[in-house]
């Protein structure tokens, strides 16, 4: 599954090779040289080759502004896209929306419902307006999906004094009134307290553990880091990268650096293991660490009679591997 | 949006110092605020349950008419959209109180047979104190020139408009709704509200007729006298014919409403859009583009009045309203299905 994944550095490649991978029964969510330019002529989303795989949970990362609302509403059928495609399930999107949606949960920048309805039948509402919902079970569904995001208490309050957090949890239950095999969430925690961050992070949990795939858009790094097992990081419409988190983190050059009095011996060794960028200092020498495990070196070291004193693996946080992708950093950039 | 605001409140002052404080009162505060609704019901009712009874109906009529229910409830639930229709009742009231009070005496039976629209609130007016059915023209004559079509623009601009503004639109899309099925389930609810809206007036405004006047075999405006109950079938006629008038207001707006995510605007675009047709039709110079405008053949009904009916024209101001009913829900689904949901 994860060999389906682009690694590394997205490279605007073939056409040929996306549309193959496009067409992968282990995604969830395809798309190939997907692109949106608006009216006034501004690229919103350039040339986007997604690939999420069923089953994961799948951060959207990137700055505002850096497309992904763009790209979720051309996934979910809301915005078309100016060129390239998409698919949902393997079914092609804008086209076959109506055929693959009522098996997608959404939540597309921040709830929206009429103000003027209790929660319930604002839910009830939206199930209405599915082809796919069976009158007869809604009133369980109903229920059921209030109950799981704990609005139960709440469901006769009227939509307008329900609190920001109440608002996220019964978008988040419209979402869960059909059985899903995707949920897709923009920005689901926005506005909230750490109360209400911690309770949609909950869910996710929860939702993913039912063996749903979640798509997740955010600009905060921390809440993706916890939940997700994949990531796509935005760049001004750009994906500059897809991968799962521990991808991510191997391109972060992470550095080995051995205390030694022998830089010299040591020096020839790392060279001999193929690592790159030596960096000798006094009593000091790093390098990065590739693919290498920190304890082979070490014995490799002991082996040809080098001393070390001290070995240590520095790897940049996250924060500054997305930092450093979505441009604000200096030393990425390439 | 100033343009737009003075467009609404110069407007309620053409339908005569009687009517003005009424419509808006009424439009002003519920158009503006959208937000003083009680749920319609608390209970979920199993809507699908009629239509599931036979289970003969295919699974996606059953849904369609699921929604339907959903888009009927959600309009004819709202507060403010009640209050539009109370106000619509209270005019043939107040319009029959005040001709009551200032009846003139023996004017029945004046059948001058004037086809032109502004000399038919005189003729009915003649006819009214003679026989109580006149209520019911009178009372549509005056409320078609304004009342009746700002209820129309109010329900058919907030329609799309309204549900893309509150975001609600992004969501109906995503369940997935299906763009052409809830564009045309919006346009019957429009047309829903508009029908019932004329029928409470053609209603409420017979019954006080016939409480507050004489009643008795009808004197049509071409001096025939048909019995009473004649009289009744040309009334349910002229109300069809004024319903199927509003429905083609109705489509326009709904086009507008697709243009545009704020209600208020498609709303007072559409006010504006009427009254321009009515002065326009008035201008002596605009004759030859007369029959082509919107509000034209509205006061046509009165060929129904006069024996034997101008068919003709009748056939006219339908086709008219057909046209424009089915232009503008063409237009309303080019848009609707091709834009981005960008609310």
């Amino acid at each position: 599954m994860r060999g389906a994944l682009v690694t590394g550095h997205v490279d605007p490649g073939g056409p040929g090779q996306a549309a193959a991978e496009s067409r992968d029964p282990e995604l969830a969510i395809a798309s190939s040289g997907l692109t949106k330019r608006f009216r006034g002529g501004q690229l919103a989303v350039d040339d986007l080759d997604l690939a999420v795989p069923k089953g994961s949970v799948y951060g959207f990362l990137g700055p505002n502004g850096s497309g992904k609302t763009t790209t979720i509403r051309m996934l979910l059928g809301l915005a078309f896209p100016t060129s390239g495609s998409a698919e949902l399930l393997g079914v092609g999107v804008p086209d076959g929306v109506g055929r693959v949606l009522s098996r997608v949960g959404s939540l597309v920048e921040g709830p929206a419902f009429y103000p003027y309805l209790s929660g319930r039948d604002n839910l009830a509402r939206y199930d209405a307006a599915d082809r796919a919902a069976s009158p007869r079970t809604s009133k369980a569904r109903i229920g059921e999906a209030l109950e799981r995001v704990g609005l139960t208490a709440a469901a006769k309050k009227r939509y307008r004094h329900y609190s920001l957090g109440m608002k996220q949890r019964l978008a988040i239950a419209a979402g869960l009134l059909q059985p899903r095999d995707l949920i897709i969430l923009d920005e689901p925690t926005n506005g909230l307290d750490p109360q209400g961050t911690r309770e949609v992070r909950s869910l996710i949990r929860r939702i993913a553990a039912d063996g749903i795939t979640v798509f997740v858009s955010s600009h905060l790094l921390a809440e993706v880091e916890q939940t997700c097992s994949h990531v796509g990081v935005m760049r001004g419409g750009k994906l500059v990268f897809q991968g799962s988190l521990p991808e991510l983190r191997r391109t972060g050059a992470a550095r080995i650096s051995v205390r030694t009095p022998d830089v010299e011996a040591a020096a020839k060794v790392l060279r001999k293991l193929g690592l790159v960028g030596l960096a000798p200092a006094d009593g000091e020498i790093s390098a990065e660490l590739g693919d290498d495990a920190p304890e082979k070196i070490c014995a490799e070291l002991v082996h040809a009679g080098v001393g070390v004193r001290g070995l240590s693996v520095e790897t940049p946080s996250l924060e500054d591997l997305f930092v450093g992708l979505t441009g604000e950093g200096f030393d990425v950039e390439d | 949006m100033s343009k737009t605001e003075t467009g609404m409140t110069a407007d309620p002052g053409a339908t005569g110092p009687g009517a003005s404080t009424g419509p808006g009162a009424a439009t002003g505060p519920g158009a503006a605020t959208a937000a003083t609704d009680p749920p319609p019901n608390q209970e979920i009712s199993p809507d699908g349950g009629d239509a599931g009874i036979d289970g003969q109906a295919p699974a996606s009529v059953r849904a369609y008419g699921r929604l339907l229910g959903s888009e009927l409830r959600l309009v004819f639930g709202r507060r403010r959209n009640q209050l539009l229709l109370l106000v619509v009742a209270l005019f043939p009231l107040l319009i029959g109180i005040a001709l009551k009070i200032a009846a003139p005496s023996g004017a029945a039976g004046g059948g001058n047979g004037n086809a032109n629209g502004p000399n038919n609130g005189s003729a009915f007016f003649n006819q009214l104190a003679g026989n109580g059915v006149f209520l019911t023209f009178i009372a549509l004559t005056m409320l078609l020139i304004l009342v009746l079509p700002v209820v129309v623009s109010v329900v058919s601009g907030d329609s799309v408009a309204g549900e893309a503004g509150h975001g609600t639109l992004r969501y109906l899309l995503t369940v997935p709704a299906g763009r052409t099925r809830l564009l045309s389930v919006k346009y019957l609810a429009i047309v829903a509200f508009a029908t019932t809206a004329v029928f409470i007036v053609a209603i409420v405004a017979l019954l006080a007729g016939v409480v507050m006047f004489p009643v008795g075999p009808v004197t049509l405006l071409s001096g025939t006298t048909v019995s009473l109950a004649d009289g009744l079938l040309r009334v349910l006629g002229v109300t069809l014919y004024i319903a199927v008038a509003m429905a083609a207001v109705g489509a326009i707006g709904l086009a507008i409403s697709t243009l545009t995510e704020h209600a208020i605007g498609a709303i007072a675009a559409l006010m504006i859009l009427v009254v321009g047709s009515e002065v326009a039709d008035d201008v002596p110079q605009f004759a030859a583009a007369g029959p082509y405008l919107p509000t034209h053949w509205w006061p046509m009904f009165d060929s129904l009045l006069r024996s034997p009916v101008d068919t003709t024209t009748l056939w006219h101001g339908l086709a008219s309203f057909v046209v424009y009913a089915v232009l503008f829900c063409l237009l309303a689904w080019a848009r609707f299905t091709t834009a981005d949901v960008t609310s």
